[in-house]
């Protein structure tokens, strides 16, 4: 009926003139909001159906939306202005948990473990924000002087915070950083020779591990080797996710993860809660989710106006990749046990606001261009 | 190589785009990759993992079978199950081990060694299996521990079912006890019917109805979660639970007869001759068998095994006494039934006998100026061993092995416990074969008063005299009366094997009967002072002293003199009502003296079961 055609229309148009009021992006507001929902689902499951948990996980989903919203009013030309000052501040925040972590020993350490992981936090946005302000200024693809300055600035946040040590926010913070030169046209060829000399660093890399770092290498090589110990986890976790089959059990119904026998359901294995329960095809369904995520934010990047924009834009798309790829790649069984948790769907507070932070950047630059362009 | 810095803006953006391009195909080339690793954990090994997945969750699990309860004749009970409370930790779930013990310490006692055991169990088991801490706690201490149940995660007090004796020491030689099982009892039961099961029986009326006690094992298929904690049952087969005994036993009588034999070791044995119903099966001292349920210390089993007239020996059953002049009334058949004298034929007791070619050495008479011209009735009466001395000689060991082994020396007597000693009949053949030497005359008249190398246990005498009281009817005695299901039908009932003495002349058994009741009645009845007392029956009975160790030959027995633990030992066996004997009762205390100080035992027992009305017809 052509009334009800226009009312849905008009309605739908109001709609998202409201959102281009508020600086939101209604294609990427649809993919995060069903995969919060999605992961809400989820946790009930995994979190043995309590509802304090899943109270708990709402008010941090609306106080991160909330940050989105508040972080997509900035402009990407603010943001600009802000980030030396934030990066100087992280630097400065991380340095302070590095020396205090070395003063202080024994039981006093876990009491400053939630004071240490605030910078690391606020460096996977620092970080590229920071390379992003650098190369920006800097001849596109970036001469070897730019280079290396970036290779400081990446470097120096993710050492410092894999030596906390924190290994999972340390890549995520380290890939950041990556994907802003990489976005900056790095060289082919300098990204190969660079990927080779890693490779050449891999032992000095293990002999600066610590035993339970390389124990974690170590189990994904061959978890049967300790099977209630490090390998515990690989061992449930793949059993979860292969007894999922195609199907999976049922929402709910996994033995698996209901029954306890898969560790950090609610967290960091949540996927494999997911894979157990609603199979291979519910495993396509929600990896094609994080993908529609990506792509919107790479089509964003690519529509960016500026320079920093699209830098920052590209890099924030492709740490959620990473983050993504980590966690269900650890979860799976094909990298080592990192501590990176499922974007959005793992239960926990301080990756899920940094997230949606990034995304209300995303959201900003989204914007940006649109008032250009008219 | 294109070495310009690039800074126009359309040539960023299309270099740009390329790495937006390059980036998103990686992304999703990776993603991918990841689909591809979870098709081979969910498609392809998806068989693999299912059933690791169901070989996690569920788990086979035995169900013990409830062991059978035992009864006396009269329903009293003798073995039951009752919940004892263990303490558990679960380690995965206890947050400080240390400061859980030692909190836990402060509300129950655990031993030193309670702790060390649980450090070594921890480390055998998985960290989410529940160990053992404390075993057997105390009403308060469990009521205490539900308290403050909330201070201690991970810690639990898990119930089981464990054996109980409610009647103590009483009969303990005769129930016996369960313990833990062994690594050598393992070899030799079916393991699989002992899945779940912790304890077996290890002697007594436990060890040998084991079988039908214990019951048939159950086993359920059990849903658990990664604690082991049981959620759900997916299937079970209930386990068959052991069947009850009811004995024959009548606890009544054995109390009767444990408190009439006092504080002296020895055993005291109370049949039905009709039957081979055992009333009464007395082993003194004993022990409680509640001991050994959750295993004795090594400091208690100790005090057991070396104490005083070793408790754990089982005299009635194991214990092998010379029967001295209780013998006398089966030779005394023996010699009138083949003829070797007359049952009126008198001969003359001069306190001592002589072997016809051997003038010197004097077989003495307990009597030292002997007992005149006797007859087997006066020999009887009296117990002169002078006309047995003679009696055996006219017979010979072999005649009088062939005639006894008829009553049962010398065999085992078939009751329903196992290590039952058989005793010992000697014969010039046995002699020859364990001793490699030749028997010598004089042996024989040691023989035939019960003494040299003649060895009966206290059961062996109950069946011989139930024998003699039903006048050649041997019967097997027998422990337990009938079985039961759990619902109380009977589903076996025990059937004794019976066999019959043949005399060439039946009137001998009455002849012996009369000569037995003089032992109470006779003017010279050595056990007449328990005679003059009897009232509303009449008993036929025997004395008996059995030496301890050997007299020179002149020398004077002084009682006075001689340590308690060297004083010979007394029997006493007897049947009751004379005309239609329905119980008989075989004694022998140790270190007692004389037969005739243990009469009045037998007179106790007889009058509780005779006399007491209700009692026999509950009996019956």
């Amino acid at each position: 009926m052509p009334s009800k055609y226009q009312f849905d229309t008009e309605y739908q148009g109001r709609f998202a003139r409201v959102l281009q009021l508020i600086r939101i992006d209604p294609v990427l507001l649809f993919g995060l909001l069903i995969l919060t929902l999605a992961g809400l689902g989820i946790l009930y499951s995994a979190g043995d159906q309590s509802a304090e948990l899943m109270q708990k996980q709402v008010v941090r989903l609306s106080i991160a939306f909330l940050v989105m919203l508040v972080a997509a009013q900035v402009s990407p030309h603010q943001l600009y202005l802000w980030t030396p000052w934030v990066f100087l501040v992280g630097v400065i925040l991380l340095l302070m948990v590095f020396f205090a972590g070395d003063v202080g020993k024994g039981a006093q350490r876990w009491l400053k473990i939630g004071v240490r992981f605030q910078p690391s936090e606020i460096m996977k946005l620092a970080t590229p924000l920071m390379l992003a302000w650098y190369l920006s200024e800097r001849p596109l693809p970036p001469g070897f002087r730019s280079l290396m300055i970036s290779s400081v600035l990446v470097l120096v946040p993710t050492i410092m915070i894999a030596m906390q040590p924190d290994l999972g926010t340390a890549l995520l913070v380290g890939m950041a950083g990556f994907f802003v030169v990489f976005f900056a046209g790095l060289r082919w060829r300098v990204l190969i020779g660079a990927g080779l000399a890693l490779l050449a660093f891999i032992p000095i890399l293990w002999r600066m591990m610590h035993d339970y770092q390389r124990q974690r290498v170590l189990t994904l090589l061959d978890p049967e080797s300790d099977p209630l110990g490090a390998g515990y986890h690989i061992i449930q976790s793949k059993i979860a996710i292969g007894s999922g089959g195609l199907y999976g059990k049922g929402w709910l119904n996994g033995t698996q993860s209901q029954l306890d026998f898969l560790p950090e359901r609610s967290t960091d294995f949540i996927f494999a809660v997911f894979a157990e329960e609603f199979g291979m095809m519910g495993a396509v369904v929600l990896l094609s989710l994080y993908a529609f995520i990506i792509w919107r934010g790479l089509y964003i990047a690519d529509h960016a106006q500026d320079n920093f924009s699209r830098l920052l834009a590209g890099s924030l798309s492709m740490t959620f990749f990473v983050y993504l790829f980590v966690n269900v790649g650890m979860v799976s069984g094909i990298l080592p046990v990192v501590g990176v948790p499922l974007p959005l769907v793992s239960y926990g507070g301080t990756s899920l606001v940094t997230l949606m932070a990034g995304f209300g950047m995303l959201m900003s630059i989204n914007s940006d261009r649109k008032l250009l362009s008219r | 190589m294109r070495r310009s810095l690039v800074t126009d803006h359309s040539e960023i953006s299309r270099l740009f785009k390329v790495r937006a391009i390059v980036a998103g195909l990686f992304s999703f080339l990776l993603i991918a990759a990841l689909l591809s690793r979870l098709g081979w954990l969910q498609i392809v090994e998806y068989a693999h993992f299912s059933g690791l997945s169901k070989e996690n969750r569920v788990r086979l699990m035995a169900l013990p079978p409830n062991r059978g309860l035992i009864y006396d004749r009269n329903g009293i009970i003798l073995a039951e199950n009752r919940p004892t409370y263990h303490l558990e930790l679960i380690p995965e779930q206890v947050e400080d081990i240390d400061a859980t013990l030692e909190g836990l310490g402060e509300i129950v006692t655990i031993s030193e060694q309670n702790i060390e055991r649980f450090h070594t169990s921890m480390r055998t088991h998985r960290p989410f299996e529940s160990i053992s801490l404390r075993t057997r706690l105390s009403e308060e201490e469990v009521a205490r521990l539900a308290v403050n149940r909330h201070r201690f995660p991970g810690m639990d007090v898990v119930a089981r079912l464990s054996r109980h004796y409610p009647q103590g020491s009483s009969a303990a030689h005769a129930i016996g006890y369960v313990g833990r099982i062994s690594e050598k009892e393992l070899n030799t039961i079916d393991v699989s019917n002992y899945r779940g099961s912790t304890h077996i029986g290890k002697t007594g009326l436990e060890k040998y109805y084991e079988e039908e006690l214990h019951g048939i094992v159950g086993q359920q298929n059990v849903e658990v979660n990664a604690e082991g904690r049981i959620l759900r049952v997916i299937d079970k087969i209930p386990p068959l639970p052991g069947n009850n005994l009811v004995l024959n036993l009548d606890m009544e009588l054995q109390r009767t007869a444990e408190q009439a034999l006092g504080d002296f070791a020895g055993a005291v044995i109370v049949m039905q001759p009709k039957t081979g119903a055992v009333l009464a099966f007395v082993s003194e001292p004993v022990y409680d068998p509640n001991l050994f349920v959750h295993g004795i210390s090594v400091k208690d089993y100790n005090a057991l095994r070396e104490g005083d007239y070793k408790p754990l020996f089982n005299r009635a059953l194991f214990g092998q006494y010379p029967p001295g002049s209780t013998f006398k009334p089966f030779l005394g058949l023996a010699g009138i039934d083949a003829k070797v004298i007359g049952h009126k034929q008198s001969m003359r007791c001069i306190g001592y006998y002589t072997l016809p070619n051997d003038e010197e050495h004097r077989y003495r008479d307990w009597k030292k100026w002997g007992h005149g011209e006797v007859d087997l009735s006066d020999a009887m009466e009296q117990s002169c061993d002078v006309y047995f001395y003679e009696l055996a000689h006219r017979m010979g060991i072999n005649r009088m092995h062939d005639y006894l082994r008829e009553f049962g020396f010398g065999d085992k007597t078939g009751i329903d416990l196992f290590g039952e000693r058989s005793g010992l009949l000697p014969s010039k053949e046995w002699k020859r074969r364990v001793h490699n030497k030749i028997w010598y005359p004089g042996e024989t008249l040691i023989a035939g008063i019960g003494q040299g190398y003649m060895l009966a246990t206290p059961l062996q005498l109950a069946v011989a005299t139930s024998a003699l009281a039903n006048k050649g009817k041997k019967i097997q005695p027998r422990l337990l009366k009938e079985m039961r299901d759990t619902n109380g039908e009977i589903t076996a009932m025990a059937v004794p094997s019976t066999s019959w003495i043949e005399l060439k002349n039946e009137n001998h058994w009455d002849v012996m009967h009369k000569a037995m009741q003089r032992v109470l009645r006779g003017k010279w009845g050595t056990a007449r002072a328990t005679g003059w007392k009897l009232k509303g029956y009449e008993m036929a009975g025997k004395t008996g002293t059995a030496q301890v160790f050997g007299i020179a030959q002149d020398e004077e027995y002084d009682a006075e003199t001689v340590a308690r633990k060297l004083r010979d030992h007394a029997l006493f066996i007897a049947f009751a009502p004379l005309e239609d004997p329905e119980i008989v009762v075989a004694i022998i205390e140790e270190n007692g003296e004389h037969g005739s100080a243990v009469a009045p035992i037998a007179k106790t027992i007889m009058d509780k079961y005779l006399l007491e009305d209700e009692l026999k017809e509950d009996a019956k």
